[in-house]
């Protein structure tokens, strides 16, 4: 006797684990072409400009944005309790040791790990990956490699930049909006950070989801359908699965080590 | 009309067999391609045409059967050893497959850049710009470029690495008649200059006829095999349609196919 939700469940479970199998071959694949030569420097300088410099101002801009709301939050609550002066280690805490790392994380993966998913996907379409093959030039080597590195590479930058643009519009609204004494603000964000803990901590996470988000587009575009329908579906699963990544990952990492 | 072992096959298929799913695209497709000739693939859409190119580049690989080219069988080689082989093929795909972001010249020179060419880069791709007719094309993008240019791009690129088999998907399709005769006199001329074996997938049964010197007509997962003549006046009614289809002969079309 047949019964649909038992088949449909194991067939799911069979491509997870089929999935889960890709996957741990595509990495392999990655860490393959790490090690081989050539060096494929110039390739992975345009990947840093694209996804780096190109998502500067978007991170810059948002970084201030969260940084002047969690000002003004973070002064409405604290100055009921009399505690306005803690206003700099709020707004540096949070955005160090939390925000910075996963806002940039989902930031750059809608700019530029949908952006990395489609062109991938797109290569597989038009056949240019097949074309590489045919010319004996291994696809994971001169295309998706120099990809995933930058974004490892290139994330704990922006995240860098994303925490220095928040403090600095906690720092605009606090001080120069609301009043606050700007020694007071430095003075007490400078207490209350511990660069091992807090900074090296927060950079860390920025690398594995740069990791995370790298592997999620590179995989997502590489097993793309070979259709627009096919390219569009790797760019929105790229998106989705990398974001919710980054937060459960977050947990963990914050669960496990206290970063 | 010819057996499929020939003597001078430079490739051979034997016995291939191969589904997509549930669709069965070949089953037990023998045929070969003879050293030094003009092989035309001919076939309804959805025929496998194209698939029967992937099988011989090993971009695909069959269910069951055996494919030799130049004497050595690819079905179970390592991806090394395939490379090896991949290194005596060229492939002009039926989009070009021209990667948008490097220029004309830069695409034709990246098969020697990555195979470390001893000789001058420059020279051998204005060579094979020239070869084709677009001597002053290397500064463009694929995007700049017409169809037709497109398609003798791919070519330069194919021929760069002086292979001995090039495989064509599909030169004609998107051309207008002009671009047509242009390209395949350019075949014809590259392949009795260069002495290579070309194997060519087509819808085009005009330029078929002109310069196939054998035709492997696609049918049932099979192959039937002959000069454009055998194949013309062949028995088999769906045969001698597909060639009278095109032309101004007496032709009745399938039950149903009017309405």
């Amino acid at each position: 006797m047949r019964v649909p939700f038992v088949e449909d469940t194991g067939l799911r479970a069979l491509q997870f684990i089929e999935e889960l199998g890709k996957t741990a071959l595509f990495m392999g694949g990655i860490l393959r072409s790490l090690v081989l030569p050539p060096v494929r420097v110039r390739r992975f300088v345009n990947e840093l400009y694209d996804i780096g410099v190109l998502s500067l101002l978007l991170v810059g801009g948002s970084g201030i944005a969260v940084g002047m709301v969690l000002g003004l939050q973070g002064y409405n609550t604290l100055v009921r309790f009399g505690a306005e002066q803690s206003l700099g280690a709020v707004v540096g805490l949070a955005v160090i040791r939390e925000l910075g790392p996963v806002l940039t994380g989902l930031l750059v993966t809608g700019r530029a790990g949908s952006a990395m998913a489609a062109e991938i996907g797109s290569m597989v379409t038009n056949e240019q990956l097949d074309g590489l093959r045919m010319m004996a030039i291994d696809p994971m080597h001169l295309v998706v490699t120099p990809k995933m590195v930058a974004m490892t590479a290139v994330m704990p930058l922006l995240s860098a930049i994303f925490t220095c643009a928040s403090i600095f519009g906690g720092w605009l609204v606090g001080v120069q909006l609301l009043g606050l004494d700007g020694g007071v603000y430095l003075s007490s964000l400078e207490d209350a950070v511990d660069f091992n803990d807090d900074v090296l901590g927060s950079l860390l996470k920025a690398v594995v989801f740069g990791a995370l988000v790298g592997l999620i587009a590179t995989f997502r575009g590489y097993h793309a359908r070979r259709s627009a329908a096919g390219v569009s579906a790797a760019t929105t699963s790229t998106v989705v699965v990398s974001s919710v990544a980054i937060l459960i990952v977050d947990y963990f990492i914050t669960a496990l080590w206290g970063v | 009309m010819s057996d499929a072992s020939s003597s001078e096959a430079h490739v051979v298929l034997r016995e291939v067999s191969l589904a997509f799913g549930r669709r069965r695209v070949f089953d037990g497709l023998s045929c070969s391609f003879p050293r030094g000739a003009i092989s035309v693939i001919l076939g309804g859409s959805g025929a496998g045409k194209s698939t029967v190119l992937r099988l011989i580049g090993r971009l695909q690989r069959p269910d069951r059967g055996e494919i030799f080219v130049a004497g050595q069988e690819i079905t179970r080689l390592s991806d090394r050893r395939v490379n090896e082989v991949r290194g005596r093929l060229g492939m002009m795909f039926q989009g070009g497959a021209l990667l948008d972001s490097l220029s004309v010249f830069e695409n034709v020179a990246l098969p020697l850049r990555e195979r470390e060419h001893r000789g001058d880069v420059a020279q051998e791709v204005r060579r094979r710009l020239e070869a084709v007719g677009l001597p002053d094309a290397g500064p463009l993008l694929p995007s700049q470029l017409s169809g037709g240019m497109v398609k003798r791009v791919a070519l330069a690129r194919a021929l760069v690495g002086d292979p001995e088999i090039v495989l064509c998907d599909e030169p004609f399709s998107g051309l207008d008649p002009v671009n047509v005769r242009r390209v395949e006199a350019l075949l014809e001329r590259l392949a009795r200059d260069l002495g290579i074996t070309l194997i060519v997938t087509s819808h085009h049964i005009a330029s078929s006829r002109r310069m196939a010197e054998q035709i492997v007509f696609l049918q049932d997962g099979r192959a039937v095999v002959g000069t454009p003549a055998e194949l013309e006046a062949s028995p088999d009614r769906r045969i001698g349609d597909f060639f009278r289809a095109d032309g101004e002969g007496p032709f009745t079309l399938p039950e149903g196919a009017a309405a």
